[in-house]
C-alpha cells in the first residue's frame, strides 16, 4: 500500500467519518412509517373498493418496510437503513403470524359469550331441541376422561422416561424405546381411537362405548408427550448432584427419588400439564370410544360418556329446530375447552415460577 | 450396578456371599450407622492402600499401576499436571469411578485391610465409608443448609429423633466452620450462601455421615483465597479424625497444607498416567528423588 497505513490515525478518522451521512430519523419513526403507510393503504383499498383487514396489514407491511428503508438510507445512511429494514421485517413476520389467532380468539369470543351463563355450566343436554340446555355432561366427562387419562399416563410415563434417562445408559433398548417413542408421537389421534376401540371390543363385543375406553385412546397420545418432556426436563438435572448424592452412600433409586425427582419437579409437572392441555381438545378418538349422548354421565366405566370437542362437534352436525341455539352452544363448549387449555398452561406456569429449582 | 438394598441390615444383605471376616467388615459401617448421633465418638481414621491399581475408561488405560499408602490422620496431595489420573485414581478410593459408563478399575485398594474391590462388597457400603468433596460446591438446591447437612443421613434412612438431628447438623457445620455463619438461617437455601460457604456446607454434609476417610477433589479451585484458607485451616483440624487425600493444581496449597505429597505424571498424551513419587511434603518440595517431580514442583517441566 502506498497510502497511510492500515490503522493509521489517517485510516480510522476516515473509517469513523464513515459514509458521510450523520444523521438520525426522530423517536418513533417506525411507528410514523407504519402510521402513514397504514393510511395510504387504506385510501388505495378503500378507492379501489377491496377493502380487507387481511390486505389492510400485509399491505401496510410492504409499504412500511419500503418507506423506512428508504427514509432511514437517505438520512442515516445505508447500514441503519438495513438494520431498521430487517428489524421492520422480523416485527411484521410476528404481527402475521399473530393474525389467525387473534381472528380465531376473537370469534371464539365473540360467538361464545352468548350462551356463557349459568344454565350452560348446570344443564345438560337432556331432551333439549331448541333453546336452552347446557353442557354440563360433557365438562363433566371432559373432566373424567381426561382426569382417568392423566392418572394412567404420568405414572407410565415419568416411569419410561426415568429408565431412558437413568437406567437406559447406551443399551439397544434404551434406542429402540426412544425411537418408539418419537413413532408414538406422531400417531394419527384417529388411530389411537380405533385401537382403543378394537382393544375393547375383544371382551365386550361390537358397539361397545365407555368412557374409559376414551381414557385409554387419549392414554395412547399422553405417554409418549409425558416421556419426551419428563426426559428432557431428567436430561438437565446436573450430573454433580447425583455424583453428591452417590457419594453419600445413597442408593441409586434413592437418590432418583430424594435428590432427582425434587430437582425436576417443577419442570415435571409443567410437561404434565402441557400434556394434558394438548389432549384435553382431542375429537375423533373419543367420537369411536365414548360416543355421543345428552344426559350427564359421569361413570366412566357405565355407557356413553360426552365430552366438550364432541359435544361442540355434535351440536354443529346435527343441530335441533332451529338451529342457531345449537350453534352458540357449539361456539361457547369451544370457548370453555379453550378456557381450560389457557388455565392449564397459566398453572403450568406459575408452578414453575413459584416451585422452580434453579438448576446449575 | 449400585442398585442394593438400600438398608444394609435387611435380611437379603445379611444372608449375602461373604465368608465370616469379610462379613465383620461389611458391617463395620453398619455399626457406625447405628452409632450416629448416639454420642459415640468419631469414627476413627483409616489407612487406604493402593497394591497394583489400574484403571480404565473403556478402552483407554487412564492409570497404570499405582501403589502407595494413604497415612491415617494425615493429608495426602495429589499433585501433577491435567489428565495424568489425579481425580481418577481419587475417585477410585470411594469407587464412584465406575459410574462413568464403560470405566473399569483392577488391582486393590484396601481400607483398613480389606479389599474395597474384593467380590460381593457393595459400593454403597464403601461410599457410606469414604466421603468426598467436589470441585465445584453442589449443594442440593432443593434442600435448605440444615437439609443439605443431614442430607447423608436422611438419604440412607437413619433413624434418628429431631433432636438427634439436630446435634448432627450442629455438629457438622461447627466442624466445617460455617455454624456461626448460618445458625441463624438453617433453613434457608444452600444455594444462596457464596462459593466458599457452599464449599464449607459440602465439607459438612461429607463429615455428617462421619466417614473414615475424606476425599476432596481440588475443593478450593473455584473459591476466592481468604475461603481457600478456611478450608486448608479445616483441613488441618479435621485431619484429627479423618484421613484426608486431596487433589490440587495449586503448588503452595500442597506444600501448605498435606503431609504427604503424591506426585503423577505421563510419559506423553494418550499414554496411561502413572505414580512417579510419593513421600513426606517437605521432601518432594525440596529434595525430590526423581527428575520429573523436581522438574514439576520448580516450574520446569517438559
Amino acid at each position: 500500500m502506498s497510502g497511510p497505513r492500515a490503522g493509521s490515525p489517517t485510516e480510522a478518522r476516515k473509517l469513523l467519518a464513515g459514509s458521510g451521512k450523520r444523521g438520525s430519523l426522530p423517536d418513533g419513526a417506525s411507528w410514523m412509517a407504519v402510521g402513514a403507510a397504514a393510511i395510504v393503504v387504506a385510501a388505495l383499498l378503500l378507492v379501489t373498493g377491496i377493502f380487507a383487514a387481511g390486505f389492510l396489514v400485509v399491505g401496510t407491511m410492504v409499504i412500511a418496510s419500503i418507506g423506512i428503508y428508504a427514509w432511514s438510507r437517505s438520512v442515516e445512511g445505508a447500514r441503519s437503513a438495513k438494520d431498521r429494514l430487517m428489524s421492520m421485517a422480523i416485527v411484521s413476520a410476528f404481527a402475521l403470524a399473530m393474525i389467525p389467532l387473534v381472528s380465531l380468539l376473537w370469534t371464539v369470543v365473540s360467538k361464545g359469550i352468548n350462551r356463557f351463563d349459568v344454565e350452560f355450566f348446570t344443564e345438560s343436554a337432556r331432551g333439549v331441541i331448541g333453546a336452552g340446555g347446557g353442557a354440563s355432561h360433557a365438562i363433566v366427562g371432559t373432566l373424567v376422561i381426561t382426569g382417568i387419562a392423566t392418572l394412567i399416563s404420568v405414572p407410565i410415563g415419568l416411569m419410561a422416561a426415568i429408565y431412558l434417562n437413568e437406567y437406559g445408559g447406551d443399551s439397544r433398548l434404551r434406542r429402540a424405546l426412544t425411537f418408539f417413542v418419537d413413532v408414538m408421537t406422531g400417531i394419527p389421534s384417529i388411530v389411537a381411537g380405533l385401537f382403543a376401540y378394537a382393544l375393547f371390543e375383544i371382551f365386550f363385543g361390537p358397539g361397545i362405548r365407555l368412557g374409559v375406553m376414551g381414557s385409554v385412546a387419549l392414554t395412547v397420545l399422553m405417554i409418549p408427550i409425558v416421556i419426551r418432556s419428563s426426559e428432557e426436563i431428567l436430561k438437565i438435572v446436573p450430573n454433580h448432584l447425583r455424583e453428591a448424592s452417590y457419594a453419600l452412600g445413597t442408593p441409586k433409586w434413592k437418590t432418583i427419588i430424594k435428590v432427582v425427582l425434587p430437582t425436576a419437579l417443577a419442570g415435571l409437572v409443567t410437561g404434565v400439564m402441557l400434556a394434558i392441555a394438548r389432549i384435553v381438545g382431542e375429537t375423533a378418538p373419543l367420537l369411536v370410544t365414548t360416543g355421543v349422548i345428552d344426559s350427564m354421565n359421569a361413570n366412566a366405566f357405565d355407557g356413553r360418556m360426552q365430552n366438550l370437542a364432541v359435544y361442540a362437534y355434535n351440536e354443529y352436525k346435527n343441530p335441533g329446530v332451529p338451529p342457531e341455539p345449537s350453534f352458540d352452544r357449539a361456539w361457547t363448549a369451544v370457548l370453555v375447552l379453550i378456557l381450560i387449555v389457557m388455565a392449564l398452561n397459566l398453572i403450568a406456569r406459575w408452578v414453575y415460577r413459584r416451585f422452580g429449582t434453579e438448576i446449575r | 450396578m449400585i442398585e442394593t438394598t438400600a438398608n444394609p441390615e435387611a435380611p437379603a444383605r445379611r444372608e449375602g456371599e461373604q465368608p465370616a471376616p469379610d462379613t465383620d467388615h461389611v458391617d463395620e459401617p453398619q455399626r457406625t450407622a447405628r452409632g450416629w448421633g448416639a454420642g459415640k465418638a468419631a469414627a476413627a481414621a483409616k489407612r487406604v492402600d493402593l497394591r497394583g491399581v489400574n484403571l480404565f475408561y473403556g478402552d483407554f488405560h487412564a492409570v497404570a499401576d499405582v501403589d502407595m499408602t494413604i497415612e491415617p490422620n494425615k493429608v495426602t496431595a495429589l499433585i501433577g499436571s491435567s489428565g495424568c489420573g489425579k481425580t481418577t485414581v481419587l475417585r477410585s478410593i470411594n469407587r464412584m469411578h465406575e459410574l462413568t459408563p464403560g470405566a473399569r478399575a483392577a488391582g486393590e485398594i484396601e481400607i483398613d485391610g480389606e479389599n474395597i474391590y474384593a467380590p460381593g462388597v457393595d459400593p454403597v457400603v464403601v461410599r457410606r465409608l469414604v466421603g468426598m468433596v467436589f470441585q465445584n460446591p453442589n449443594p442440593f438446591p432443593t434442600m435448605s443448609i440444615y437439609e443439605n447437612a443431614a442430607a447423608g443421613l436422611a438419604l440412607n434412612s437413619a433413624k434418628l429423633s429431631k433432636s438427634e438431628l439436630d446435634e448432627v447438623v450442629e455438629r457438622s457445620l461447627r466442624g466445617a466452620h460455617l455454624w456461626d455463619e448460618v445458625k441463624d438461617r438453617l433453613d434457608k437455601q444452600g444455594s444462596g450462601l457464596s462459593g466458599g460457604q457452599q464449599q464449607r456446607l459440602c465439607i459438612a454434609r461429607a463429615i455428617a455421615v462421619e466417614p473414615e476417610v475424606l476425599l476432596m477433589d481440588e475443593p478450593c479451585s473455584a473459591l476466592d483465597p481468604v475461603a481457600t484458607l478456611a478450608i486448608e485451616d479445616l483441613l488441618q483440624e479435621l485431619k484429627a479424625t479423618y484421613t484426608i487425600a486431596i487433589v490440587t493444581h495449586n503448588m503452595q496449597q500442597a506444600s501448605r497444607a498435606s503431609d504427604h505429597t503424591a506426585f503423577f505424571n505421563l510419559e506423553r498424551s494418550g499414554d496411561p498416567g502413572r505414580l512417579i513419587e510419593i513421600g513426606e511434603t517437605t521432601k518432594i518440595f525440596s529434595n525430590p528423588d526423581k527428575q520429573a517431580t523436581e522438574d514439576y514442583v520448580s516450574g520446569r517441566f517438559g
